[in-house]
């Protein structure tokens, strides 16, 4: 399958690639792992007039811990977020995370970004980033701001970016202490998108939650945050009653749709177990173990 | 559409191409520079056929685009039997039976010497870890297992020689 025919600019520079998308408002995608957008291209589900391929911005590979949170730039491989020593230590629900994007010969291509950018409910980043509470930094001719990830996801593909902005950075607030996250997927096979994943993370005090947050992976139109199975968590000592609670209104809450992954009874049971599994490993996490 | 060209090392070989936007990085290595030892299998990113080095990290080529390649260095299958002696990895292959129909065989060699260089001493679920992304419908894997295990001992062998 070839992809329809296009304009290609490979900038050199941040500047010149926000020059590009404001000469060519509207009819320019960015091009950054490609593991999403060249699939698409060449079953002509997308038909970009012009791509502008942002791979030689090499200022945007990094991952830094800062005061307060961890700082990565949004071209940042997934296998670098495998084999990074902070996101390994500090960072488990990303970790997990980056464990299971696709496959590893997709994970050397794909970005944080992009995984991010292309606002796909089926992409894990998008879960991981709700519950993290991240905050993404876009750069655009006017300047950069932030966006909280909350107002991020707009719509199925759609972000809260405008079409002369790019997406530079992601900053993960730092875990308080007494803090862990986990993130489980089921797929029917590897490489495949999630039946339905969770992502979770939580702040104990004393044996209770203090702070819950939870992600939602391909059972909704847009990227979700399960509120009221957080709201079961907050103030509640952990217990196999309070998870399942949970679970349930993680199951209730989401909007999966039915396709060849399986029908939506299944989609919910699974996500209760999915929430499940999370806030059992995220719990374990908080208390130092693995 | 725009024209590019294109000057990338393949093999250790420079070369000089002038491609289509947008032409596939499997399609350029195919067809303009007849190396077909990497093969097309899904076509959909699913199962790791056309796998290659781009500088050095193994990927698959039918969801890079030829033009982003400029200036890269490439390995492919063709790379391995320098002078026409087997590479650890062929050898692996041949001596533990790691394929039947070949057709994945390339794409997983080229796979695991990614994997390999960054895993040099690995153990079995590495291994199996880093061959995810390779799908085999004839082995049932065991074999190809075996055959980087067979391929990272030879290797760690000959760096404990010199």
């Amino acid at each position: 399958m070839i992809p329809a025919t296009f304009d290609y600019h490979a900038p050199q520079s941040l500047d010149e690639a926000l020059s590009l998308l404001e000469q060519h408002r509207g009819d320019a995608k960015i091009l950054a792992g490609g593991q999403s957008l060249i699939p698409a291209m060449r079953f002509r589900l997308a038909v970009p007039a012009i791509l502008v391929d942002i791979n030689q911005l090499d200022d945007l590979l990094y991952i830094e811990e800062k005061s307060d949170y961890l700082a990565i730039g949004a071209m940042t491989r997934e296998h670098s977020l495998e084999g990074s020593s902070v996101v390994g230590s500090a960072y488990p629900l990303l970790h997990d995370t980056a464990l299971v994007v696709a496959d590893p010969l997709v994970r050397n291509q794909a970005t944080i970004g992009g995984n991010l950018a292309h606002a796909d409910p089926a992409n894990d980043h998008p879960a991981t980033m709700l519950a993290y509470g991240a905050t993404v930094v876009a750069r655009g001719p006017s300047g950069e701001r932030t966006i909280g990830i909350d107002d991020f996801f707009t719509g199925l593909f759609e972000n809260a970016m405008t079409d002369e902005e790019i997406l530079t950075e992601i900053r993960i607030p730092a875990p308080a202490a007494h803090s862990g996250g986990a993130y489980t997927k089921l797929e029917r096979k590897v490489g495949d998108y999630a039946i339905s994943a969770a992502a979770v993370q939580l702040r104990l005090d004393g044996p209770s939650v203090a702070e819950a947050r939870i992600g939602l992976t391909n059972v909704s139109p847009v990227p979700m945050r399960a509120k009221a199975a957080e709201a079961e968590l907050v103030g509640k000592v952990i217990s196999d009653a309070v998870m399942e609670a949970a679970g349930k209104a993680a199951a209730a809450e989401c909007d999966p749709s039915p396709d060849l992954r399986g029908g939506v009874d299944y989609k919910r049971d699974i996500t209760r177990v999915m929430v499940k599994r999370s806030i059992v490993r995220a719990v374990a996490r908080a208390k130092g173990g693995k | 559409m725009s024209e590019h060209e294109v000057t990338l090392t393949i093999n250790g070989e420079r070369v000089t191409r002038s491609v289509e936007a947008r032409m596939l990085l499997v399609h350029f290595i195919r067809e303009e520079l007849s190396l077909t030892g990497t093969h097309i299998g899904c076509d959909t990113t699913s199962c790791g056929a056309c796998t290659v080095l781009l500088n050095g990290k193994p990927v698959k080529s039918c969801t890079v685009f030829a033009v982003q390649a400029d200036g890269a260095e490439i390995e492919t299958i063709e790379s391995l039997a320098a002078g026409g002696e087997l590479h650890p990895l062929q050898e692996g292959f041949w001596e533990k039976h790691g394929l039947q129909c070949g057709y994945c065989t390339p794409g997983m060699i080229m796979s695991a010497k990614g994997f390999l260089a960054e895993h040099p001493n690995p153990t079995e679920n590495e291994i199996r870890h880093g061959i995810l992304g390779n799908l085999c419908r004839c082995t049932g894997y065991n074999k190809i297992v075996e055959a980087i295990q067979y391929a990272a001992e030879k290797l760690q062998a000959d760096v404990g020689g010199e």
